[in-house]
C-alpha cells in the first residue's frame, strides 16, 4: 500500500490509529476521579506530541541514518516559528502560508549552517552547530529585537498588515490562525458518562502534518538515498575509498532534517501564535536528541515515542503538587501519609526533570534501543512465535549501534 | 520496493474506519454554550496560578505561591481573613467567590516563554481555570497575558515591571497591579537630585534584554529631565555573571553614578562587583561615587548582603509600612509562613483578592463583567493607599516606595528602609506616553 512493504504499511496505519483515536486514548480516566491528572487528552498537549514528533522525526533522519549528531536543531525549529509569525503578520491568518514559508527558511538556514559544520564531524560537527544554534539564540534574544520580539518573544498585534485579510482584524480582537475558516483553536467535545473527550481541528491538522512527514520518513529510510546515509553512518572512509564523496548525501539528510524542524517550528506557531528565543536555546536542542535516543535511535517510531513520553512528563508530572499527593496519600496514617509525601515529593512537580533523567538512564543502560526495544522484548516474551513480524516499526534491529 | 495488494477486504475496512471517522463530528456536541471559557460549576471555581518553580526566579516564585495559598484560604473564609479586612470594598465574604469554593492548580513557567503558555494552556483547557495569575518575568507576563487574551481568560499579572506589559503589549483581558519602569523613574529622581544634586554624570549597565531597555529609558528620561547627564549605556547579556569587565571602564568614563538596570542574578553580580572594585569610595569631579539601582527586591537586597547598604532604589511594597492593610498582609502571612513577604508575594496575594471582588460585584466570572468591574476602579486599604486601575491601559496607579539598603539591619529580613513613599499623582503619567506608545488594548474576550 502506498509503495510501502507490508511491515511498513502497518506501521503507518498503526501510527494512524493511534493519532487518530488519541483523544480517546490519552483521556482513559473519568473526569473528576483522582486519576483525571494524568489524562493527557487536551488540546494543547495532544497538539505537543504530533509536533514535536515531527521534530524528532526530521532529527532522526539525520541522526538515525548518518549517525551525524547535531546540537542545535532547535535553531530551525525556532527560525521556523518566527517566520511563520511573520507571515501571520504581514499576510494572512492561514496557515499554510506560514507553513510553507518556516519550512523554506529552515531549509536555507540548514543550508548555510550545514554546508558551514559538515566540514567536520564527530564532536567538532556537534560542537560546530552547537555554536550555531547558540549564536542564533543570542541574536534572536537581543540584537535582532525588531525582528524577532527579543525576550518577550515575537506576537500578533492588533495593528498587523495582513495583506490578504483585510478588514478582519476590525473587531477589535486579534485573528486566530485558522485553514480557510475552521480556527485552530477550536474544538469540540464528546461526552460520554463520566468521560469528556475533547477534538481540536488544529491536533487533527497536525496530526495530518505528522502523518505526512512519517510516510515521507519511511520512504526516506527505505530508499537508496536512504541507504546511501546508513553507509556514511558505518563506514565514511570505506565509502571515500569507493568514491563517493558522502558530503552531497549528508548536507542533504541535513537540509531535510532541518526542513522537518522548521515544518514543526511553523505548526506550534500556528497552533499557538508565538515564538520565542527560548525555542532555540541549546537545552530545546538536546531536548530532541533526548526524545531520539529515549524512543529508539534509527528507528521510525521510536523518536515519536521518545517526544510523546518527555512532552507527557513536562506537562502532566510538573503540575502535581504536594496538595494534590496529600489527597492522595489520605487514606494513611498521618505519620506515614507525610513520609510517603516528603519521599516522592522531590520527583514530580518542579522535580520533574529529576524523573526523567532517572528515566533516561534506566532506558539507555537496560534497554540501548530505546522504548521500541523495550516494546520488541515484551512482544516476544508473549508472541514468541510471532516475534518476527510483531517487531513493528523497528527496523532498528539490523543496526546493533544504538547511539554514537 | 514492494506494493501491497489492495484486496477487497482490505478497502473495506479501511474505508470503514475512515468513515466512521469522518462521521463521528456529526455526532459531537460543540463546546459548551455558557458564553464564555470555562465557566465555573455551581460549588467550586479553579483559579491558575502559574509561577516559577525552577529556574532563575523560583525564590519569588515559590513566594508568589505562598501568597496564592493563603489567598484561597482567605477567599475561602480560613486563616484570620488578611487585607480582607482591611479592603475598601466589602464585596467579599468569606465564602468563596459567587458562593463557590475557591480552588486552585499550579503550573511551572520555568521563567520561558513558551513553557509558561503551555502551563497556561493545560490550566485552561485540562482544568478548566477561569482565571491566570502569575510569573515573575516580563518575558512571560506578556507571553501569557496574549494567551489569555485569546483564550477569553482574566490574566492577572504577578511581578512584571516593563513598561510594555501595560504598553505597547497591553490586552483588554491582562491587568497589573505592579508598578513599572516609568514609575521607578519618575520617582527615583526627585529623591536622586536631592541626595545627589542636578549635575551628576550617569553611566547605565542594562540587562540586555525588554525590561532592560524600559528601565533604561524611564530612568534616563527622568534623571536628564532634571539634569543629569548620561555619559554611556552599555547592555550586558542576562547570563553573564562577572561583571569586572563592564565595571572597570565606569571609572575611566568620567561618570559619577553608576545606575544598574538589573533583576535578580544579575544585579547581586553587578552591584557586588561595583562594590568589590571600590566604586564607592572614589571621588569623581569631587563627588562621591554613587550607585543606583532602579527596581530592588528584599530577595535581591538579601543576595547581594552588606553590599546594598546605602543604596537607592524603588520598589512596589514593603513588609515594614505601617498602614492597616499591610499590616494585616503582613501578620497573617507572618503566621503562616513565619517570615515576612516580599513585594512579588504582596502583589500576588492583592491581585486574587482584585480578581475576586470584581467577580462578586460584576456578579458574573464572564471575563467582559470583571473587565468591566475593575475598569476604573478605585480602592484603598491593600497596603499602596489609594489606587486606581485605569480604564485605558489597566495598570494601577498607586504610591510607589523609594528605599536604601538599610546601615544596620536587625535581621535578615529588614534589609530596606523607606526612604520616601512618593505618591501616585506623581508617577502618573498620560495613556498614550511616548514609552508606552504602539499596540492597543482590543476589546475584551469571552472566549467560546
Amino acid at each position: 500500500m502506498f509503495g510501502l512493504e507490508k511491515k511498513d504499511a502497518r506501521l503507518l496505519l498503526l501510527v494512524l490509529a493511534l493519532t487518530m483515536f488519541a483523544p480517546f486514548i490519552l483521556n482513559p480516566f473519568p473526569e473528576g476521579s483522582g486519576w483525571a491528572q494524568f489524562n493527557a487528552g487536551y488540546p494543547d498537549l495532544m497538539q505537543r506530541f504530533v509536533i514535536f514528533g515531527i521534530f524528532a522525526i526530521g532529527f532522526n533522519i539525520l541522526f538515525g541514518l548518518t549517525g551525524y549528531l547535531s546540537f542545535g536543531h532547535a535553531a530551525f525549529l525556532g527560525v521556523g516559528s518566527y517566520s511563520a509569525v511573520w507571515m501571520f503578520k504581514l499576510l494572512s491568518m492561514n496557515v499554510l502560508p506560514a507553513i510553507a514559508l518556516a519550512v523554506v527558511t529552515a531549509g536555507i538556514f540548514a543550508l548555510i549552517i550545514g554546508y558551514v559544520s559538515l566540514r567536520r564531524s564527530g564532536i567538532y560537527f556537534s560542537i560546530l552547530t552547537l555554536a550555531f544554534a547558540q549564536m542564533s539564540f543570542a541574536l534572536a534574544y537581543s540584537v535582532l529585537t525588531p525582528i524577532t520580539g527579543g525576550e518577550t518573544g515575537l506576537q500578533l498585534a492588533l495593528d498587523d498588515p495582513r495583506i490578504l485579510d483585510g478588514a478582519a482584524h476590525a473587531a477589535g480582537n486579534i485573528p486566530v490562525p485558522g485553514l480557510f475558516g475552521l480556527e485552530m483553536r477550536d474544538s469540540a467535545e464528546l461526552v460520554l458518562g463520566a468521560w469528556v473527550f475533547t477534538f481540536n481541528i488544529g491536533y487533527y491538522f497536525s496530526a495530518f502534518v505528522m502523518l505526512a512527514s512519517f510516510y515521507l520518513a519511511i520512504r526516506i529510510f527505505r530508499s537508496p538515498f536512504g541507504m546511501m546515509l546508513r553507509a556514511i553512518k558505518s563506514n565514511q572512509q570505506r565509502l571515500n575509498y569507493t568514491g563517493l564523496n558522502p558530503r552531497p548525501y549528508t548536507l542533504a539528510a541535513f537540509v531535510i532534517s532541518g526542513m522537518y524542524a522548521g515544518l514543526a517550528g511553523g505548526l506550534m506557531a500556528s497552533m499557538d501564535p508565538l515564538a520565542g528565543a527560548e525555542r532555540m536555546f541549546w537545552t530545546a536542542s538536546g531536548e530532541v536528541v533526548l526524545m531520539t535516543i529515549l524512543g529508539g535511535v534509527g528507528t521510525l517510531i521510536g523518536p515519536v515515542l521518545g517526544a510523546g513520553m518527555i512532552k507527557y512528563m513536562e506537562n502532566i508530572l510538573s503540575k502535581i503538587n504536594s496538595d494534590i499527593l496529600h489527597t492522595w496519600f489520605a487514606f494513611l496514617p498521618d505519620g506515614l501519609e507525610n513520609l510517603l509525601v516528603t519521599l516522592v515529593y522531590p520527583f514530580i512537580g518542579k522535580g520533574w526533570h529529576l524523573t526523567l533523567g532517572i528515566l533516561f538512564m534506566l532506558v539507555v543502560i537496560f534497554l540501548p534501543g530505546g522504548l521500541v526495544e523495550g516494546g520488541q522484548r515484551i512482544a516476544k516474551l508473549f508472541g514468541r512465535k510471532k516475534a518476527k513480524d510483531t517487531d513493528g516499526g523497528a527496523d532498528a534491529a539490523n543496526s546493533t549501534t544504538p547511539a554514537e | 520496493m514492494s506494493t501491497g495488494n489492495f484486496t477487497r477486504r482490505g478497502l473495506l475496512k479501511t474505508s470503514a474506519v475512515a468513515g466512521a471517522g469522518l462521521a463521528l463530528p456529526t455526532y459531537l456536541s460543540a463546546a459548551n454554550h455558557s458564553g464564555f471559557t470555562n465557566a465555573p460549576g455551581d460549588s467550586t471555581v479553579t483559579l491558575g496560578f502559574n509561577v516559577p518553580q525552577s529556574g532563575p526566579y523560583a525564590d519569588e516564585g515559590a513566594d508568589e505561591l505562598r501568597a496564592y495559598e493563603l489567598a484561597v484560604e482567605h477567599l475561602n473564609g480560613g486563616g484570620d481573613g488578611g487585607m480582607m479586612g482591611t479592603f475598601s470594598s466589602d464585596a467579599l465574604k468569606g465564602n468563596g467567590i459567587l458562593g463557590r469554593k475557591v480552588e486552585y492548580v499550579t503550573g511551572d513557567t520555568q521563567t520561558k516563554s513558551d513553557a509558561a503558555r503551555a502551563s497556561a494552556k493545560s490550566m485552561i483547557e485540562k482544568d478548566g481555570a477561569v482565571m491566570i495569575t502569575g510569573g515573575s518575568s516580563s518575558g512571560v507576563a506578556v507571553a501569557v497575558q496574549a494567551l489569555c487574551q485569546e483564550a477569553g481568560i482574566i490574566f492577572m499579572a504577578g511581578l512584571t515591571h516593563s513598561n510594555d506589559t501595560t504598553g505597547k503589549d497591553k490586552r483588554a483581558n491582562g491587568f497589573r497591579h505592579f508598578f513599572n519602569s516609568y514609575m521607578s523613574g519618575a520617582a527615583l529622581a526627585p529623591v536622586l537630585a536631592a541626595n545627589y544634586g542636578t549635575d551628576r554624570k550617569a553611566y547605565h549597565l542594562t540587562a540586555d534584554y525588554n525590561w532592560g531597555y524600559t528601565t533604561e529609558e524611564a530612568v534616563k528620561s527622568s534623571t536628564e529631565a532634571m539634569g543629569w547627564e548620561t555619559v554611556a549605556a552599555v547592555k550586558t547579556p542576562l547570563t553573564q555573571t562577572d561583571f569586572s569587565s563592564y565595571i572597570a571602564p565606569v571609572l575611566q568614563s568620567g561618570a559619577d553614578v553608576l545606575v544598574l538596570n538589573h533583576y535578580g542574578g544579575n544585579m547581586v553580580n553587578s552591584l557586588t562587583n561595583a562594590v568589590q572594585f571600590g566604586l564607592r569610595d572614589k571621588l569623581v569631579n569631587d563627588k562621591n561615587f554613587e550607585i543606583i539601582v532602579p527596581l530592588y527586591s528584599r530577595l535581591m537586597a538579601k543576595g547581594a548582603g552588606a553590599n546594598v547598604k546605602g543604596i537607592f532604589g524603588s520598589t512596589n511594597w514593603h513588609w515594614s509600612l505601617t498602614d492597616e492593610g499591610s499590616k494585616a498582609f503582613v501578620k497573617s502571612f507572618g503566621t503562616k509562613y513565619g517570615f515576612p513577604p516580599s513585594q512579588a508575594a504582596h502583589t500576588c496575594y492583592v491581585q486574587t483578592l482584585l480578581y475576586a471582588d470584581a467577580v462578586e460585584r460584576a456578579g458574573s466570572f464572564a471575563p467582559c463583567a470583571v473587565v468591566e468591574a475593575l475598569e476604573g476602579f478605585e480602592f484603598d486599604g491593600l497596603g499602596n493607599g489609594k489606587t486606581l486601575y485605569r480604564a485605558e491601559d489597566h495598570q494601577c496607579f498607586k504610591d510607589v516606595l523609594v528605599v536604601k539598603g538599610k546601615e544596620n539591619p536587625d535581621n535578615e529580613f529588614d534589609l530596606l528602609e523607606i526612604v520616601e513613599v512618593t505618591p501616585a499623582a506623581q508617577v502618573t503619567y498620560a495613556p498614550d506616553h511616548p514609552q508606552f506608545a504602539g499596540g492597543a488594548l482590543g476589546t475584551c474576550n469571552n472566549g467560546a
